[in-house]
Parts: structure tokens; C-alpha cells; sequence
């Protein structure tokens, strides 16, 4: 039996780091303050006083600049880790991302390829500036040849990063900042992986199945917890790989209750949500019972904090819909 | 004593317009055969290029964009080259893709639409062609940054136009090769104009060997149209970049030269360019430029220079009957290389359309 520490999910993310550069001396990571710093979430935190400036990079400040090289780098036979400060910030790499680093393998017609992960806290929730509150997970979900992984708990956290480390395509690897710190769980100290495109069952039910990540899962899951006081038995899905999708896991939950939900913090419009929502449509029409009810953030810009949480689905909201679904 | 260490803007020729050696100019140190291989290295790349433009005009391949009268920059400039150096081209370096193994059918077949066109062979040092504009630069930085990390003496050289100096990727890329000291060669093959706007309107700058100064490391200004003094800087700056003894590893080498003909041949330069310019430009024509000293120097004659144009004649039938000869590739190809493994959503995408094909057949799919 290893031994564990109880971690919260942005010590989680350092832990995962610092255990695939102990496992693979190619895995380097890159980006801003992210050296002597430790990151401005401190989620690169000590790993530079371990790994030294070969390993741990501070880089000038520009997201082209840091993806880009990134990509040759890991063309080039190395594993970079490159760090987006937040993903609202991410805009100026976007070419480089879609153009580059998920068309790399298929231009070259695999000669090569670019096993690279890029990290990004992103959504709301801290108060944040303007600008540092996206979540954009859709752009990304959208470009064939990427990854794109969101954890909701810290053991989870570090078993995905260490499969995306390992995974030999690029993964966009998005981490809820909003629970960076808002809860500790037992994280063993050996690595681990936690395979990509798997979705988790949070919580069982027969009436509604409820299709979440990130920091949405928790509200969703307190209120399928209160709802359960109601009467309505609700199934809480964590996708935690936006793409490629567990279509297997959603159809076969929606087999099971005919009703569905999708809560998510990104804006309605192009999001996962309407994905899921066809998904269930073309392959599980016959057993379904209502529309399939999308609880998301508007289709606006991301307020300043004032409004924040009106912006961002809250139990309120997400019973809401949730019932909606349920009582069609 | 190296060429690169001048001002940007004293830019270096080795030969005259008439192929003369300028007076205080040192010829690089190769031997006849090299010399004679870079002249026929220079007329196979503007004859696969004369080629590639008609078979575009007889509706045999896709848009293609001609590289006639950079022959000397691309050529002059991969013959500096070690086995063991990098190649990072845009999509207008057939000649130096050539030159670096990269076979002419390949060439053809990307611009007629195969993607197998642009896998390098796997012992080739040369990375796939970048359509987007200055992208590349950053592979290149990257790439050279990782080979430093690993300890090798490698390096790196990254083509590009005067377009590209104009994109962020380009200033980034350059930034972080002086920042981490990578040994990158990024060429700047300034050729006037970005389709249809001017080198005037990408810079104010008097050159753009002297954006270099801005990075901390060494920029050069060379005649692109000189293949002997693209040769030289270029050498000089492989060298530099192995081994930097006290400078920074990356160099900046400006060739200035002209294209003669379309950016591509979906474009139509007469709309934006006078035919004086182009006459003007055509004074400089790197080949006959080559061809006069090498004659000078009684390494070519009529015999000679025959025997080369009826090989290159044959290498370039041979390619275009071999690209020809290629079939349209199964549409399999579309599915494969996305992910190491293909993901179930892709798959049932590839399965649904393989049944389609069975059903109606590629004939009907292939309708327009």
C-alpha cells in the first residue's frame, strides 16, 4: 500500500508534474514565472529548485512565442509542458495550437508528431481581472488532432496530467481554478495514470443524468444531492475528457433515465453542451423522454466579479434545470 | 575573417551582375565539382520550377507558388549545410527542399494535392512545408533550443519571406532564439514583395538584416541573387551557430532578391508590379550570373553546360511521370495520422463513409 497525502487539486498538478520529470528526463515546463516563482497559482512551485533551468523555464512573455517553441521542441523529441497563465490569455498561441500542433502528425503524415501538454488554468470564480475568467474548452474540443482534459479532484488531477504527459498527441490539459484550493483528497505519492476519454460516475441515479466537468462538478452534485430530498434520483456525470467524448458513457447513461443535463460554465452557444445534446439525439432518440436541458453561462462576455456568480450556473440554477428536465 | 560581423546594411556580394569577382571579394573555399553541382543544382531547381508552373496551367496540379530568381539564395544557402543541420522551409523552398533530400516528386505530389507529398524521408533532416506565414520560425527556435539541451552541435536554418518579418511569430521566435542562445540560421529571403504589397510595407526599417540588433545577435544583409555570397554568410553562420566563440549562436541573414514571376499562380504580379522592375531585377538572375564565372574559371563550356541541361531535362520528366503515376490516394488517408490512435467517434465517421463508398461507389462520391 503506497503512501498518500492529502492534496488539494493545484498541489495535485505539481505533484503530477514533478513526478513524470523524475519518471522522463524530457519533460521540461515552460512558460511564464513558472521558474524561481513557482507559478502565480504556484502550481510549478519547488520544481525549479529540483529540476534547475534546463528543465524549468522562464520564458519571455508571449503565448506564441512559448506554444511555438514548444512544438519544435517537442517535434524534436522532447516532452514540454508549457504553461498558459490563463486561458483567457491563450488567443495570441490559438494559431499555433489549431494550426500547428494538432495538424503536425498528419502534415508529416506521422514522420512527426508533437507530444506536448498545455496547461491553462481557466473559468471563474476568484474575482479575477477581466480577461482571466474564460472558459473556452469548445475551441479546442472543436480542432481535430487535440486532446482536451478537464480534472474536478485532485486524484484525478494528477493521474490525467500523467496520462497527457504520456499521451503521444498534443492535450490541452484545462484546470478549474475556482477549486485550485477548495478541497483536499488523498492523492498517492507514486504516479499513476487516470486514462484520457473516460468520463467518471460521481453519483448514480435513475431519473436525470446530469453531463459535467470541471468546477461545475461540485455544485452539481450538491444539488443532485438536495434534489434526491425532492424525490428525483439524479446521475452525476464528470466527462473529464471534453475530447474525444465517452460517448459510451453518456448514451448509456441516458438509456438508463431518458432525461438529461448538461451543466457547464462556457457560454450556451457552440459549447459542449449542444454536442452532448446531439449526441444523445442520434443515438439514443427512442428512449428519450424530454429535451435535453442545457444549464450554462450566458452568451456574453465574462462579467467582471460583481456579477460573476450571477453569470456562473449555481445550485439554484442547476436544480432548476435539472427539474425541467425531469418534469417535461 | 567571417562575413557577418558588419553593419546590416553593408550587404555582401562575391559576384558582379556579370559575374565578375568584386574587387576585395573572396571566392568561398569549394572545390570545381561543388561549384559546378551548385550551378546545376540552381538550373534543375528554375527548370522543375518552369515545369511545375505549366503543369498548373494545363490543369495537371493545384495552385503552386514559383521560386524562379531565388534559386541562388535557396541553393547557394542549403549547400552550407552539413548532414547533420536542420531545414525548417516555408512553402517556396522546392529548390533548397530538393537540395536537402527531399525528392522533386514529393514536390509535385503535395502540390497536386497528396499529403504523402510532404513526409521527408525518415533520414532527411528537413521539416514539413508551413503554409501560414512566419509560423515556422518558432518550430525552428524550438527544435534548435531542444538539439542545444541535448548537447548536439546541430543547426538550425528556418526560411522565410519579407512578409513573415511582419508577424508576431517572427519577432517571438527571434526573441527566444537570443534569449536561450539556440543556433538558428533564420534566412530571410526578401524577395520585394508579400504577394502584393511592398518590402516598403512591412518596415520602416532601412533594412531587415538590422532587426537583428534588437535581439542581441548578429544580422547580415547578402545579395540573394549572388549564390557564392549566400554560400559564404550562410556558412559562416552554420559555423557561428556550432560553435559561437563568445557571440550568440543565432544569425539573421537578409537575401535580397526578387521573384520573378507570381507569388503563386493564383496571382497576378502585373496588377501590382511594372515590367521595368522585373527587367531591372532580371539583370541579376543568379544562374547566368554563376554560369559566366564558372566559365571564366573554365569550369563550364558549351559542353558542359549542355550536358546538364539535358540531365536536369530528364530528373524533371522522370519526377513529373512518377507524381503522375502516383494514384489518388484512398480516402482512407483522411482518417489516418490524426491521433497515434484513432479515437471511436473517428472511426464510426471512417466506417459510415467506407459503407457509403460500397453502396454508391467512388464514382458518384467523386461527383462534383
Amino acid at each position: 500500500m503506497s503512501d498518500t497525502q492529502n492534496l488539494t487539486l493545484v498541489q495535485a498538478v505539481r505533484d503530477g508534474l514533478k513526478g513524470e520529470m523524475e519518471r522522463d528526463d524530457d519533460v521540461i515546463v515552460m512558460g511564464e514565472d513558472v521558474g524561481k516563482n513557482g507559478g502565480v497559482f504556484r502550481a510549478t512551485q519547488g520544481l525549479w529548485d529540483q529540476f534547475g533551468d534546463d528543465r524549468v523555464i522562464d520564458t519571455p512573455l508571449a503565448e506564441s512565442g512559448i506554444v511555438g517553441s514548444a512544438i519544435g521542441m517537442a517535434a524534436y523529441g522532447m516532452k514540454p509542458v508549457p504553461e498558459i497563465q490563463f486561458m483567457g490569455f491563450i488567443y495570441p498561441a490559438f494559431d499555433q495550437i489549431v494550426s500547428h500542433a494538432a495538424r503536425l502528425r498528419t502534415r508529416s503524415r506521422g514522420r512527426y508528431t508533437c507530444p506536448m501538454v498545455v496547461r491553462a488554468p481557466y473559468g471563474g470564480g476568484i474575482r479575477a481581472p477581466e480577461h482571466h475568467s474564460e472558459s473556452k474548452e469548445a475551441f479546442f474540443a472543436h480542432e481535430p488532432g487535440l486532446k482536451v482534459v478537464v480534472p474536478s479532484t485532485p486524484y484525478d488531477t494528477k493521474g490525467l496530467l500523467a496520462s497527457a504527459i504520456r499521451d503521444p498527441d498534443p492535450v490541452i490539459f484545462l484546470e478549474p481554478k475556482l477549486i485550485y484550493r477548495a478541497f483536499r483528497e488523498e492523492v498517492p505519492d507514486e504516479t499513476y495514470t487516470v486514462p484520457l476519454g473516460e468520463a467518471a460516475t460521481r453519483r448514480e441515479g435513475t431519473d436525470v443524468s446530469v453531463f459535467t466537468w470541471g468546477a461545475m462538478t461540485r455544485p452539481t452534485l450538491k444539488a443532485a444531492d438536495e434534489l434526491s430530498e425532492e424525490g428525483i434520483d439524479v446521475e452525476v456525470i464528470d466527462l473529464r475528457t471534453l475530447s474525444p467524448l465517452d460517448d459510451d458513457a453518456i448514451i448509456e447513461s441516458f438509456k438508463k433515465t431518458g432525461r438529461a443535463a448538461v451543466v457547464h460554465e462556457a457560454p450556451l452557444t457552440g459549447g459542449l453542451g449542444g454536442e452532448i445534446a446531439a449526441t444523445i439525439q442520434e443515438e439514443a432518440l427512442i428512449y428519450q423522454e424530454a429535451p435535453v436541458k442545457r444549464i450554462t453561462g450566458f452568451d456574453t462576455p465574462f462579467p467582471l466579479y460583481a456579477l460573476e456568480n450571477y453569470y456562473l450556473p449555481q445550485v439554484a440554477r442547476i436544480k432548476e434545470g435539472i427539474k425541467e428536465a425531469y418534469e417535461f | 575573417m567571417s562575413t557577418l560581423q558588419r553593419d546590416p546594411s553593408d550587404q555582401v556580394q562575391i559576384l558582379d551582375e556579370d559575374g565578375n569577382v568584386l574587387e576585395g571579394a573572396t571566392v568561398p573555399d569549394l572545390d570545381d565539382d561543388t561549384l559546378v553541382d551548385m550551378y546545376r543544382n540552381m538550373m534543375l531547381a528554375r527548370r522543375f520550377d518552369q515545369r511545375a508552373v505549366s503543369l498548373q496551367r494545363q490543369g495537371r496540379m493545384g495552385t503552386y507558388p514559383p521560386l524562379s530568381g531565388q534559386e541562388g539564395a535557396q541553393i547557394g544557402s542549403i549547400m552550407a549545410l552539413e548532414e547533420e543541420d536542420w531545414m525548417f522551409p516555408s512553402y517556396r523552398e522546392h529548390g533548397a527542399a530538393l537540395i536537402r533530400g527531399l525528392p522533386l516528386k514529393q514536390t509535385l505530389l503535395y502540390w497536386m494535392g497528396h499529403e504523402e507529398g510532404n513526409r521527408p524521408p525518415d533520414d532527411v533532416n528537413i521539416f514539413t512545408a508551413s503554409v501560414p506565414i512566419a509560423t515556422q520560425v518558432l518550430h525552428a527556435t524550438g527544435a534548435a533550443w531542444a538539439s542545444k539541451l541535448k548537447g548536439e552541435k546541430k543547426a538550425f536554418i528556418c526560411y522565410f519571406g519579407d512578409g513573415a518579418t511582419s508577424e508576431g511569430d517572427f519577432h517571438e521566435g527571434l526573441n527566444f532564439a537570443g534569449v536561450f542562445d539556440t543556433p538558428n540560421v533564420f534566412f530571410c529571403n526578401n524577395n520585394q514583395w508579400a504577394i502584393s504589397v511592398p518590402r516598403e510595407r512591412q518596415t520602416a526599417a532601412k533594412t531587415i538584416a538590422q532587426k537583428a540588433v534588437a535581439y542581441g545577435f548578429e544580422g547580415v544583409q547578402v545579395d540573394g541573387m549572388d549564390p557564392l555570397a549566400v554560400y559564404q554568410v550562410t556558412k559562416d553562420a552554420v559555423d557561428k551557430a556550432k560553435d559561437p566563440q563568445g557571440e550568440l549562436r543565432p544569425t539573421l541573414i537578409e537575401a535580397v532578391q526578387y521573384r520573378f514571376g507570381a507569388h503563386t499562380t493564383a496571382d497576378d504580379p502585373t496588377v501590382y508590379r511594372d515590367d521595368d522592375e522585373v527587367e531591372r531585377w532580371k539583370q541579376k538572375d543568379p544562374i547566368p550570373r554563376l554560369e559566366k564565372f564558372l566559365r571564366s574559371q573554365g569550369l563550364l563550356d558549351d559542353e558542359k553546360v549542355e550536358a546538364i541541361e539535358q540531365s536536369i531535362e530528364d530528373d524533371v520528366a522522370e519526377a513529373i511521370a512518377e507524381a503522375e503515376a502516383v494514384e489518388r490516394p484512398s480516402p482512407d488517408e483522411i482518417f489516418a495520422h490524426v491521433f497515434e490512435e484513432m479515437p471511436d467517434r473517428v472511426r464510426r465517421q471512417w466506417e459510415e463513409f467506407e459503407q457509403l463508398r460500397e453502396r454508391y461507389g467512388d464514382e458518384q462520391l467523386l461527383e462534383e
